[in-house]
């Protein structure tokens, strides 16, 4: 079956800038786990300053997809291309370097339990040699935390704290060594309404001041629409349709048209 | 004689629910053969982990020295007061303090730091890293720019075959002093007798094999711990899994291990 929104070439489309250079190229790949073929062919790009958003069913291989571009799982077939670089050809040495630049958020948040929220945050800091010393650390870890408006849990063990809260700790771990690309794996799920919107403006906020690329992935329509410039709807394990969020609403393709009901 | 099931007919000879546990055996024996290699190809070279090294083994010695303490108290003393009787009845009652410390110093010191040191830490790394994996923290690490094989496998796998030993050692001078002990509830001994009785009869070759050994059985307790929860399968099942079959294997394994020292001790006209 085809699509009615016809894949747009990445030239043509109108934000943010047509000029803008790319950060992040997925050239079809594929992934399978014994007989299950996650992923087909899929292919993506990403250009700086933008916010692109995968949308596609429970399932349907979009974890797969980012762990795959962060080098955590290695495609049987195609190429990833982050800020330059091919990561499945880099070395240890230099895939870390490449990661400092990228911020991955956990779908399930990854925070580590047996620290606390503040040795969470001192956590990538530290291992990628970033803060000179202990008061330049402090300011980091504080600045981070007011970001995603929760000063006040420095302390705490991710255990102590909720859902929503646990969430935007990740994403302060996330945001504290300043990434060029940012990679959010379903930043709203579970998440009550009120707390899914702050997510939301807090990903257009983070965008805004770092200047940095997302690629978010989300089956919350409403986050989708706060936050995408484009979306790129999975199914099957390809890129089925691809367009602005206004494009694919007024889409009449049934597979499409699911997701926006 | 029970009846023959019918075979499916898409698998004539194997079922998939029953595994042959001569497979699995091997498929896991070449897994940790394979995870071994890991440790000794990244486990020395940089980065090093020193801090965290220093973290484990503060956690894995220190936490450990209650139960290693007290077990070997209770051993040393338990000993003491059963041989006696029958070294009364001999006639041989000054050769207590050497029989008893020969067994603490040569096996029951080394077995029961094993044991105690498999239930007590083998399980909790099991846990642990079964849980880090199974809630993507290891993933996570990774992410951060941190190997996350250096920074939890190989500094628990070191500070287990370093703190072993110590305790060991620990438990041999609480097991000997809780033989004084024993002697002393029944009739009087000095230390200096004591200790010049047990240590005048000790040799370098029956001490070293028991020290040897240690190490090994640390290493084998890290080694265990962190395999089966390294690799625990996902959901919260893998975490009880990963916790429970490290005790069982690195119980199992410390026994062996056991043998295999006294046969190489053996064989070198140690005993
Ligand atoms: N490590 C793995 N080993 C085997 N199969 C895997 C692994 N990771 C993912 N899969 C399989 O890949 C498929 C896609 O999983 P994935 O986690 O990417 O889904 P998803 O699109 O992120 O779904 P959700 O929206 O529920 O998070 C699933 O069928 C899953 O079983
Ligand atoms: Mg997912």
């Amino acid at each position: 079956m085809e699509s009615t929104v016809p894949p747009a070439p990445a030239a043509a489309l109108p934000t943010p800038a047509p000029a803008a250079e790319v950060v992040l190229t997925v050239a079809g790949i594929s992934k399978s786990f014994g007989d299950n073929h996650v992923l087909k062919d899929f292919s993506l790009t990403l250009r700086r300053g933008e916010n692109v958003v995968v949308l596609g069913k429970s399932g349907s291989g979009k974890s797969v997809l980012i762990k795959c571009i962060i080098g955590l799982l290695k495609p049987d077939a195609g190429t990833i291309t982050v800020l330059g670089q091919p990561v499945a050809t880099l070395s240890h040495v230099a895939l870390d370097a490449l990661r400092a630049k990228v911020g991955f958020l956990f779908q399930s948040n990854a925070l580590y339990d047996s620290m606390t929220v503040r040795e969470n945050l001192l956590f990538p800091l530290r291992r990628h040699w970033l803060a000179d010393h202990q008061g330049q650390e402090d300011q980091l870890v504080l600045q981070a935390l007011d970001d995603v408006g929760l000063p006040q849990t420095i302390d705490q063990l991710p255990a102590e704290l909720s859902g929503g809260q646990r969430k935007r700790i990740a994403l302060a771990r996330t945001l504290i060594v300043p990434p060029e690309i940012i990679l959010y794996d379903e930043p709203t799920t579970g998440l009550d309404p009120v707390t899914a919107r702050e997510i939301d403006q807090l990903i257009r906020h983070v965008q805004q001041k770092y200047h940095a690329s997302s690629l978010i992935i989300s089956h919350d329509m409403s986050c989708v629409r706060l936050t995408s410039d484009r979306v790129i709807l999975l199914s099957e394990g390809r890129s089925y349709a691809e367009g602005t969020y206004a494009e694919l609403l007024a889409s009449t393709d049934p597979i499409v048209h699911a997701f926006f009901e | 004689m029970p009846p023959v099931l019918p075979t499916p007919p898409c698998c004539p000879l194997i079922s998939p629910a029953t595994p042959m546990p001569a497979s699995t055996f091997f498929t896991e024996f070449r897994a940790m053969t394979g995870f071994t290699g890991r440790f000794f190809r990244e486990g020395f070279r940089p980065r090093y982990e020193w801090l965290e090294l220093l973290n484990q083994c503060y956690a894995i010695g220190y936490q450990s020295l209650p139960l290693v303490g007290i077990t070997s108290f209770i051993m040393g003393l338990v000993l003491t007061l059963r041989l006696r009787p029958t070294m009364v009845q001999f006639g041989a009652t000054s050769w207590i303090p050497v029989m008893v410390g020969l067994t603490i110093i040569q096996e029951l010191g080394p077995i029961i730091t094993g044991l105690m040191v498999a239930g007590k830490v083998g399980s909790s790394i099991g846990a642990e890293l079964g849980s880090m994996r199974v809630s993507e923290q290891i993933d996570a690490m990774e992410v951060s720019g941190t190997n996350p094989f250096k920074y939890l496998v190989v500094t628990r796998i070191l500070a287990a075959t370093l703190m072993v030993p110590i305790l060991t050692l620990l438990a041999d001078a609480v097991g000997l002093g809780a033989c004084y002990l024993g002697i002393n509830l029944q009739g009087v001994t000095s230390v200096a007798l004591f200790t010049n009785n047990i240590l005048g009869r000790l040799t370098f070759g029956e001490v070293l094999p028991a020290v040897v050994k240690t190490f090994f059985f640390g290493f084998a307790i890290g080694l265990i711990g962190c395999y089966k929860g390294y690799h625990a399968s996902k959901g919260t099942q893998g975490v009880g899994v990963a916790a429970n079959s490290a005790v069982v294997l690195s119980s199992l394994m410390i026994f062996l291990l056991d043998l295999v020292a006294v046969g190489v001790s053996t064989a070198f006209g140690l005993i």
